[in-house]
């Protein structure tokens, strides 16, 4: 992800010199560790958290330092620990329930869409469910159709249910803290394949808000919106197009619920014209509803239709051969981004 | 928790013939798995996998007891299911390679392996994912009118999925031929079953009223004695069964998971000293149905025969980009 050094990067979270660097999977752990010494009330539960420290190494020490009444080793039991959640949720507690891999999100669907999500209005306003469920999306790592899908799509669907997913360490931690103190139920994607990278992150406190936008790189000609790990690949497309003298604007909205909706549409009435990308199939995808925002919002400035690429609309599959095929590449981006510009 | 094994049930033998076969089998899936460790550590094998060392007399005890028009559902570590129920160790490294010439022609990979030929619904990556499937396959079975029987294998972490129970007690309730196997092989990745199953579990599929037994998961002879009873009975009519075999995995959760720091290697040595392949072996030669070239002469073939696939699948082509979005739809 050389990008990061390059180009004219605006946003703190990516250019901040003098910082110290740690990598996503700290920032998360550094999250979740910051608040749960800040809020008793903060717990974390899911498969493998606490002595393996998650899959995915992100939560190693967190048992050590809260102990096993708040770091919790589940059984394999996907919509029992997000019910859990809700209930534990509604009753004074802010759980963090992880799961996994998104894949697994399905399991526990009843528990989120139709429990959490809705209590809070059901109720009249009397009960909050002041929850974090935390999972992951990505393809790429060669791990087939049941362990690499971007289901953020379903949930950005639910009212009632916010939707974080961020593509730095830095918007990482900011939002993850902001997640755990929300009074809603909101859900944090992390790419799988971001745990390793690092970024400047500040060592004072800090959180960032649900639902606004970030700049990541400033431009005219046209606007990249991309969301995750899509960022880098908007980045990367992006340092191609200045290269031929497209000079394009990448914006991440950072939480597809709720939508930093004035952002992008500000920056699609200067630039004129908008491409967004992310790594849900693209069907019904999360692209669909910025497009039609952009649409909407912007139609009067437009000089071209709002474009979006996401993963192709197949189960995501196992061999290398045709895994890459199905997830957008920067190249795309830029033949996307010139058709829109010529 | 090892579910406390039952008695030997009444011995129903195969004789010398069968037996070497079935041996024939365990060594396919061991030198298979040997072998897929090997084209991973030298990465030449896309993502990761889980091995079935350590486990294979279940896998082979049962399908023997199986016809080739039975069906079994899998999981992630479903190597030794595919194998036992008759897959051919070309196609099977080819999907692991991500080739055409795979099971699945690439797209499914080591965790999503399935052979409609064999009676092999598929592999599952999600945990527990098939309980329901393979009683649906009851279910069909029962409205076809045929005497088919479905093999479910799980893992002792399925236990904490819910979908099994809602399954389980149908099958009882409409006494489908479903036999449900739970590899007992103590961990669902680096938890400890203690820490992950409360009660008992046999005790999970007697509350149904579903018959249930723990049996050893080490021994093949009790395995496929105890797996012939409840299937000719599911066959029968008898409705399903819930067999917990006690096992361990040799290896690590998966073949990147080395270190294994959630278990002690003395527990490691304990188990090891219970090698399924070897108290095959051991009781072959004891009982003197087969002399120890015998069995070399099977590991040999078995290991040219591996050594034969491996080079098929690595000279396989890879699939073309056309094959991508082949198959979304029937
Ligand atoms: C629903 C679901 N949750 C979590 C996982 C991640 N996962 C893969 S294997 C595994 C452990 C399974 O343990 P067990 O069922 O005992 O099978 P074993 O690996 O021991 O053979 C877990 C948690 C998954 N694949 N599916
Ligand atoms: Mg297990």
């Amino acid at each position: 992800m050389s990008t990061l050094e390059n180009g004219a990067i605006s946003s703190p979270a990516i250019h901040a010199p003098g910082e110290r660097q740690i990598t996503f999977g700290q920032a998360i752990l550094e999250a979740i560790s910051e608040e749960m010494a800040r809020d008793e009330s903060v717990f974390v539960i899911g498969e493998d958290v606490a002595a393996a420290g998650s899959v995915f190494k992100v939560l190693v020490g967190l048992l050590d330092e809260f102990g096993p009444e708040r770091v919790i080793d589940s059984p394999i039991s996907e919509a029992g620990i997000a019910g859990i959640g809700v209930g534990a949720a509604i009753t004074g507690m802010r759980p963090i329930v992880d799961i996994m891999f998104g894949d697994f999100t399905t399991l526990v669907m009843d528990q989120l869409v139709n429990q959490a999500a809705k209590t809070h209005y059901m109720s009249g306003g009397k009960l909050t469910v002041p929850m974090v469920l935390r999972t992951t999306l990505g393809a790429s790592r060669r791990s087939a159709a049941q362990h690499s899908q971007s289901l953020h799509a379903l949930f950005s669907h639910i009212p009632g249910l916010k939707v974080a997913l961020p593509a730095t360490p830095y918007d990482a931690k900011g939002l993850m803290k902001s997640a755990i103190r929300d009074d809603n139920p909101v859900v944090v994607f992390e790419d799988k394949m971001l745990y390793q990278e690092k970024g400047p992150v500040p060592e004072e406190e800090y959180t960032l808000p649900l639902g606004q936008a970030d700049v990541k790189r400033t431009g005219e000609d046209i606007t990249i919106i991309a969301t995750s790990s899509m960022v880098y690949v908007g980045l990367e497309a992006a340092e191609k197009l200045a290269s031929i003298g497209i000079s394009a604007e990448l914006i991440d909205p950072r939480t597809t619920n709720p939508l930093d909706s004035d952002t992008l549409i500000q920056s699609a009435q200067k630039t004129s014209r908008a491409l967004v990308l992310d790594e849900g199939y693209r069907q019904y995808g999360v692209t669909g509803e910025i497009a039609s925002v952009i649409a909407d919002g912007a139609f009067y400035y437009l000089d071209a239709p709002v474009k979006r690429i996401g993963a192709m609309n197949v189960p995501v599959p196992f061999s290398p051969a045709m895994e890459d095929l199905t997830i957008p590449d920067a190249d795309y981006v830029v033949e996307t981004a010139k058709t829109l510009c010529g | 928790m090892s579910e406390k094994n039952d008695s030997n049930p009444n011995e129903t033998e195969l004789d010398a013939e069968h037996w070497l076969q079935a041996y024939e089998q365990m060594v396919k899936i061991r030198t298979f798995e040997e072998t897929a460790n090997e084209l991973y550590t030298s990465a030449r094998m896309p993502g990761i996998t889980h091995l079935y060392i350590g486990e294979e007399a279940i896998a082979v005890g049962v399908c023997e007891a199986l016809r080739q028009d039975d069906y079994i559902t899998s999981t992630h570590r479903g190597h030794g299911h595919c194998l036992a129920k008759g897959a051919d160790l070309d196609r099977m490294f080819a999907e692991l390679l991500g080739k055409e010439a795979g099971y699945c022609r690439g797209k499914g990979g080591s965790m999503h392996i399935a052979d409609q030929e064999t009676g092999n619904l598929g592999a599952n990556g999600i945990v527990g994912g098939s309980s329901g499937i393979a009683t649906g396959a009851g279910m069909s079975i029962r409205l076809r009118g045929t005497d088919q029987v479905s093999v479910c294998f799980f893992g002792d972490g399925a236990l904490g999925q819910g979908l099994l129970y809602e399954s389980m007690n149908m099958a009882q309730l409409w006494k489908l031929p479903v036999i449900y196997v739970c590899e007992n092989n103590q961990y669902g990745e680096y938890t400890h079953n203690s820490k992950a199953a409360a009660g008992s579990m046999i005790g999970r599929a007697t509350g149904f009223g579903v018959h249930a037994q723990a049996i050893d998961g080490q021994d093949i002879r009790t395995v496929h004695a105890t797996a012939r009873l409840v299937i000719e009975r599911a066959r029968k009519g008898g409705g399903p069964a819930f067999l917990v075999c006690n096992t361990y995995r040799f290896h690590g959760h998966h073949v990147g998971d080395i270190d294994r720091p959630y278990r002690t290697r003395e527990e490691e040595a304990e188990w090891a000293k219970r090698d399924p392949l070897i108290l095959l072996e051991n009781w072959l030669l004891k009982s003197k149905q087969a002399e120890k070239q015998v069995l070399e002469r099977i590991q040999q073939e078995v290991k040219t025969a591996v050594d034969d696939a491996v080079a098929f699948a690595e000279e396989a082509s890879f699939p073309s980009e056309s094959e991508v979005d082949r198959h979304v739809y029937a």
